[in-house]
């Protein structure tokens, strides 16, 4: 079984974890192995970061900005006029506040009209920052549960319906071998799957130190060497003692990535990740 | 770096501050070094009180507090001259905490607090957390029970919120629209009339018509409580500049974490602020001398290839840090504490005391 086949079922694979998991990582190294097999990849930002342009610099990078997307949203609803004296005077604070979730939704709704348009085969996403993925893709449905009628609402419903169709949409959680952060996915995941009914891919584990243990004991006692076996070998332990937690709290087919020690991440390295998940 | 510099001590600063902000981006043990710091704090004598505002809930884990933390302080059990308090920020109750106590009377906190843009405000209006927990170092830093506040704020980008956040309600307040909203109803200007107006008739034709009634009705509920949030927000502006606080960065030796902090670092001195002491977690230990010949026999090589490895990797991580202390990227004097990669996981007092010990070595 190919843990990567969800790349050619779905047509949106949206990249959630907390902060410091590696998300723009795997959102680079999955976009880059989708390329590999065929596909055309668009990826889309939020944060305003560059840095998914230079990991991937063959590739096209939307960014998309909430107060942006929500300009623009109230511009092609005839209300241009407005629209710039709202972004202007920061009123959309206001819009945004009385309708929690619609920035959400409008940046959903840019992302529903990136797949229908038929120009790609699966848009990356690389989702929002730390411990907001659940609100952003559960804003459709409060927004929905509130609000009747209206072009907004018109918007929550189609986007709903991306999200609750896994050949339209899915989720890639993203986790590291820490007790930490795997706990916060095994939970992000059951919100997902219950709140959103969104289908989850497989769950990446970023940085994983793999290796056979090392013979601590062959080293001499009180020697460097074996002070970093031991080392060595308990963090290696760790790693797959969580990775083992996470099968059994979350029964997901996991995709490892190495770990790539405190070296500036850049696109080669990207590209040798890829490498990790081969081709077909 | 200035090599003339007086350098002052993580432990003095604990010794002599009155608020301490740890700050940084996510997954580099800020909620685990404020942690530490509370517990050496405790041990100073001090009565320390640990916030975290985390949405993640990491901080009980570090703590080993079974139940989880609440809003309001718990004592931990710890064996210290001082003590150690910890709190889980939980911004709506206390946004309503605040309702009722500045409202004048109970009608207009119970108006308020059954308001639908009310619960949104409290609920999920990004930047209500940063401006709670502000409000509620206010509330701490006057609590009689303490000396000291530690502040574990989101990761980075939304810790910069933390610190405009008491900025961002002010002009929240001065803003013409809330101006107007918040007119007090007199000679039958109604909700209805307010909804007239022409930007108001936009954002309801887009919103919603009863979602923009709710609003209004919020604000003409709010009025006269803007004054109180107002001089708090003043307050808390002159205590984080004051030099009763202190700004503990917090990195782990990534090229992207590095990046982050140095972002903060210059934020924060944007904002006439400055970093006091800078903490490296997560550092690949070094374990000391590589024998300079590689062994013939192949598990013996292999061991001297794992610390080959490792010292690279420490190596490529002190790099990393130099970039982020060198070229005056920070002010002079400021302090910088390596704590090492654990071996295991740090969800346990005995590993906290472990990074303690590293943030505090005992005195030679």
């Amino acid at each position: 079984m190919d843990p990567l086949q969800f790349v050619t079922t779905t047509r949106v694979a949206i990249v959630a974890g907390k902060g410091g998991v590696g998300k723009t990582t795997v959102t680079a190294v999955l976009a880059r192995a989708a390329i590999r097999r065929g596909l055309r990849v668009l990826v889309v930002e939020l944060d305003g970061k560059p840095t998914l342009d230079q990991l991937l610099p063959d590739v096209q990078v939307q960014h998309i900005s909430a107060t942006v997307a929500l300009g623009e949203y109230l511009d092609s609803h005839g209300l241009s006029r407005v629209a710039k004296r709202l972004t202007n005077s920061g009123i959309i604070d206001v819009v945004a506040t009385a309708s929690p979730g619609i920035d959400d939704i409008v940046v959903l709704g840019k992302i529903k009209q990136l797949e229908r348009s038929g120009e790609w085969d699966l848009v990356v996403v690389d989702g929002p920052a730390a411990g907001h993925a659940i609100t952003f893709l559960l804003a459709a449905k409060s927004l929905l549960s509130t609000v009747r009628g209206g072009p907004i609402a018109g918007q929550a419903t189609e986007v709903a319906a991306m999200l609750a169709d896994p050949t339209r949409a899915q989720v890639v959680l993203v986790t590291l071998p820490e007790a930490t952060p795997v706990n916060e996915a095994v939970e992000t995941a059951a919100a997902l799957t219950e709140r959103i009914g969104v289908q989850l891919a497989p769950v990446v584990v970023n940085a994983v130190d793999a290796g056979p243990d090392l013979q601590a004991d062959a080293a001499p006692e009180g020697s460097a060497m074996r002070a970093a076996a031991e080392f060595r070998n308990a963090r290696r332990a760790l790693h797959t003692a969580e990775r083992a937690h996470l099968a059994e709290a979350l029964p997901l087919p996991q995709l490892v990535l190495p770990l790539v020690p405190g070296s500036m991440l850049d696109s080669a390295a990207v590209d040798r990740l890829a490498d990790e998940w081969g081709a077909p | 770096m200035t090599a003339t510099a007086p350098m002052t001590e993580l432990r003095e600063h604990l010794r002599d501050a009155a608020v301490i902000v740890c700050c940084g981006s996510g997954g580099v043990g800020k909620t685990t070094t404020a942690a530490a710091l509370g517990l050496e704090a405790a041990h100073m004598g001090r009565r320390a009180v640990v916030v975290t505002i985390d949405p993640a809930k990491r901080l009980a884990d570090a703590l080993g507090v079974p139940g989880g933390l609440t809003n309001d302080p718990v004592r931990l059990p710890i064996d210290a001259p001082g003590e150690l308090w910890a709190l889980m920020l939980d911004t709506a109750s206390t946004f309503d905490g605040l309702v009722r106590a500045n409202a004048e009377n109970a009608e207009q906190a119970e108006r308020i607090l059954a308001n639908r843009f009310y619960r949104n405000v409290a609920g999920s209006l990004s930047g209500t957390q940063e401006y709670m927990a502000a409000e509620r170092l206010h509330a701490l830093h006057r609590d009689e029970r303490f000396d000291v506040v530690i502040v574990d704020t989101p990761p980075t980008r939304n810790a910069l919120d933390f610190l405009d956040a008491p900025n961002t309600l002010a002009r929240f307040i001065d803003h013409p629209l809330f101006k107007m909203l918040m007119l007090p109803t007199r000679r039958g200007l109604k909700v209805l009339n307010l909804a007239a107006q022409p930007v108001l008739k936009t954002i309801g034709r887009v919103v919603g018509g009863d979602v923009l009634a709710d609003a209004i009705a919020f604000f003409q509920a709010f009025s006269g409580m803007e004054t109180g949030f107002r001089e708090r927000a003043d307050e808390v502006i002159t205590l984080l500049a004051s030099d009763v606080t202190r700004f503990v960065l917090v990195a782990s030796p990534r090229a992207d974490t590095i990046e982050e902090a140095q972002y903060f670092a210059g934020r924060l001195e944007r904002g006439g602020l400055t970093v006091h002491a800078v903490v490296v977690n997560r550092c690949t230990p070094t374990f000391g001398e590589l024998p300079a010949k590689r062994p013939r026999a192949v598990v013996q090589a292999a061991l001297w290839d794992n610390l080959r490895d490792l010292q690279a990797t420490a190596a490529t991580e002190r790099s990393h840090v130099d970039a982020l202390l060198g070229h005056g990227a920070m002010p002079p004097g400021v302090h910088t504490s390596f704590v090492p990669t654990l071996p295991g996981d740090v969800h346990t007092m005995a590993a906290l005391e472990t990074i303690r010990f590293h943030l505090f070595p005992p005195t030679r």
